[in-house]
């Protein structure tokens, strides 16, 4: 039954994975993203609009893409707020992040509002379908997202560079490593995929946008960065383990319908936010995260 | 424009701008309302830009704010015990944010405590002995106390532990969240987004405020909320834990070599930072609902909250003024509805004003730079 709906875990997975990956790499440069929910929220506004007046005027199903990548560019647009306030005016990074999600749960339903006259968008006829291997392409997308970041972040000089910054931007710079410029890459990288996570959960999981089609799935993304130890392979794993729990807080009624009886199932919604809390007390001797991280760089006058 | 009005030489003009300048980089609150009225500026563009009149955003702002309804000329002064009512959480859920930011941390967990409360109090009012006025009471002091540990853990794992605060009041408010909802639908009677009505006893509504605000809301957690920013004001800047609990926001290793108990300092500051949330959560529950709510979502008091302290620079008529703003911003959605102005340009309102905050010390450099570059052309006439 599990391999059955193994499709279904990946869906909600897939989403999870890049907007962790986009949060990885951000926090790996010394920046924090918890504007991840509300990028992410905008990222499906857009995605479930552009997608919803394209099939109305006759594309057909050219337009996924083009709604993919829009939502993603989108996105990165209100990234740039983030990044100059807390690269370049050295701002408290949860200022502007919270900034972020307060805008977007606004801004996305006010457009709603005079595209749609309602607080939601019109339903789309079908999203993303299931491919030939019975998977969602969304799938595909995550896992080139993960493989791409974590070959550019360990395999090039640029990664190298950009995990110095997370580290010790001082000693990166004193190399010639452009601090500004890598943190800047970074943020609009965490944006682009952000808003691209946004996109394929609203595509997949739904046939419309709400203020409640992304529902705290940035903040979880944010937790598996943190349990996923800020490293590729983790974040793979502790991304799997979250949309798991995620996924059987829907179907735990056909999983288990014994154990349903007397366990709620918001036991399952529960659980990533208690064990990323749990691990990072257990674990809390011993410092994973960049050590630079949310900390901003200040560079000393000459 | 300074370098226009110097080639026009008016100098007074010129030291008067200079003045201002001068102001607006010394006092928070100035920058405060810079914010907000860009904050405005930007709502009322953006309102104009999507082809409807912005006049209706601020008839609704009057109109919430007066009882004065200028479309037809009539005066309700429900209008304005709604604004009130509307204002007493946010104005808690400020101080949640703002007593934990005097200490230095930066509370996100305010919805979290938020929600303890008033699911706490909801508890009280199904099941505790229906006596008059001590039923309410000590729901609302079991709301505080629930809050308050939910808020204290969070600075114990801060302090004994390291975990951030930031992260760990994410968690903490989706934990809340869920945990409301399992006990809320466990209650016998309660329906997907119910529970049975609490009785008379449990309620905090005062017969004569609601006559005098004619029928409004409005109950006797506004008197708790005066109430609360007098014990802000009194516990951070007059007393000597306030003042151990600033020093260790300023600079812990300092305060640590004074002697301050820095680990005991954190875990209070949470908890009485947990604790304003948690009695906004429970005022919430019973005096604006007859009933127990099965939450689905959150009631963003919480977050909210954190714009409201950050505006308020984290001072106790700072965060009272604040909550009021965003209170009047909440009271006036149904109007804004009604004037045919989208009712989210609120909520866009406060996120701008938060993004503004952020660019707040640009402001200053900008100012700054403004300040020496005048200073700099005074000399070269010379």
């Amino acid at each position: 039954m599990i391999f059955s709906s193994l499709p279904s875990i990946l869906m909600i997975v897939a989403p999870l994975l890049i907007a962790a990956a986009g949060g990885m790499i951000c926090e790996r440069s010394g920046v924090v993203n918890i504007a991840l929910e509300g990028l992410m929220t905008i990222g499906a506004f857009v995605a479930a609009t552009i997608h919803y007046f394209m099939e109305a005027a006759g594309f057909g199903r050219w337009d996924l893409g083009l709604a993919l990548f829009a939502a993603a560019l989108v996105s990165t647009a209100f990234t740039t707020i983030h990044a100059y306030a807390a690269i370049n005016l050295n701002a408290d990074q949860t200022i502007s992040g919270t900034g972020i999600n307060l805008l977007s749960s606004g801004i996305t339903i006010f457009f709603s509002q005079i595209f749609f006259h309602a607080d939601r968008t019109l339903p789309f006829q079908m999203g993303l379908l299931p491919d030939a291997t019975g998977f969602y392409p969304t799938l595909w997308i995550a896992a080139a997202v993960i493989l791409v970041s974590w070959f550019v972040l360990y395999k090039t000089p640029f990664g190298l560079r950009l995990r110095a910054c997370g580290e010790h931007p001082n000693a990166a710079a004193s190399v010639g490593v452009n601090i500004f410029g890598m943190r800047w890459t970074a943020t609009l990288a965490s944006g682009f995929l952000a808003g691209l996570a946004g996109a394929c959960m609203v595509l997949t999981e739904s046939i419309q946008f709400t203020s409640n089609t992304v529902n705290g799935t940035g903040f979880i993304a944010l937790a598996a960065v943190a349990f996923g130890r800020w490293k590729p392979l983790g974040i793979v794993g502790s991304t799997f383990l979250f949309g798991l729990a995620s996924a059987l807080a829907v179907l735990a009624h056909d999983f288990f319908p014994r154990l349903t009886q007397f366990l709620p199932t918001e036991v399952f919604n529960i659980v990533p936010y208690a064990i990323t809390l749990l691990a990072l007390v257990i674990f809390s001797g011993r410092n994973y995260a960049p050590a630079a991280d949310g900390k901003p760089y200040i560079t000393r006058g000459s | 424009m300074s370098q226009e009005k110097n080639r026009f030489g008016a100098a007074g003009l010129k030291k008067s701008a200079t003045s201002l300048e001068n102001f607006l980089l010394k006092s928070d609150g100035a920058i405060s309302v810079l914010v907000i009225v860009l904050g405005f500026l930007f709502a009322t563009v953006l309102i104009a830009l999507v082809g409807r009149n912005p006049s209706g955003m601020y008839k609704s702002l009057f109109q919430s704010m007066t009882g004065f309804n200028l479309n037809n000329g009539k005066w309700n002064v429900r209008y304005i015990g709604e604004w009130l009512n509307y204002s007493v959480p946010f104005v808690f859920c400020g101080f949640a944010m703002a007593f934990a930011s005097r200490v230095g941390l930066f509370n996100v967990g305010g919805e979290g405590q938020y929600i303890v409360g008033m699911t706490i109090a909801q508890l009280c009012a199904l099941y505790f002995p229906q006596v008059s006025v001590l039923q309410a009471a000590l729901a609302l002091l079991l709301a505080t106390l629930g809050g308050a540990a939910w808020g204290g853990v969070v600075g114990w794992f801060k302090a004994r532990f390291e975990v951030s605060e930031v992260v760990s009041t994410i968690m903490l408010n989706y934990i809340a969240l869920y945990l409301s909802r399992i006990v809320t639908l466990a209650i016998p009677g309660a329906n997907t987004y119910k529970t049975p009505n609490f009785p008379a006893t449990a309620s905090i509504k005062i017969p004569f405020l609601t006559k005098l605000f004619n029928n409004s809301s409005l109950n006797a957690g506004l008197f708790l909320c005066v109430a609360g920013i007098l014990i802000y004001y009194i516990v951070m800047e007059k007393t000597k834990a306030g003042f151990a609990m600033r020093a260790t926001g300023f600079n812990k290793d300092a305060a640590r070599a004074a002697g301050i108990p820095v680990v005991a300092s954190v875990v209070a500051s949470m908890a009485i930072a947990g604790a304003f949330a948690g009695i906004g959560g429970g005022v919430v529950a019973l005096g604006s609902f007859r009933y127990g709510r099965v939450i689905t979502g959150m009631d963003n008091y919480g977050f909210t909250g954190m714009a409201v302290a950050l505006v308020g620079n984290c001072t106790a008529l700072g965060t009272a003024l604040a909550g009021l703003l965003f209170g009047l911003l909440q009271a006036s959605q149904s109007l804004m509805q009604s004037n045919n102005i989208p009712k989210e340009i609120t909520f866009i309102i406060q996120g701008l004003v938060v993004v503004f905050i952020a660019f707040k010390t640009g402001f200053r450099l900008f100012f700054a730079w403004r300040l020496k570059s005048g200073s700099k052309k005074l000399e070269g006439a010379k």
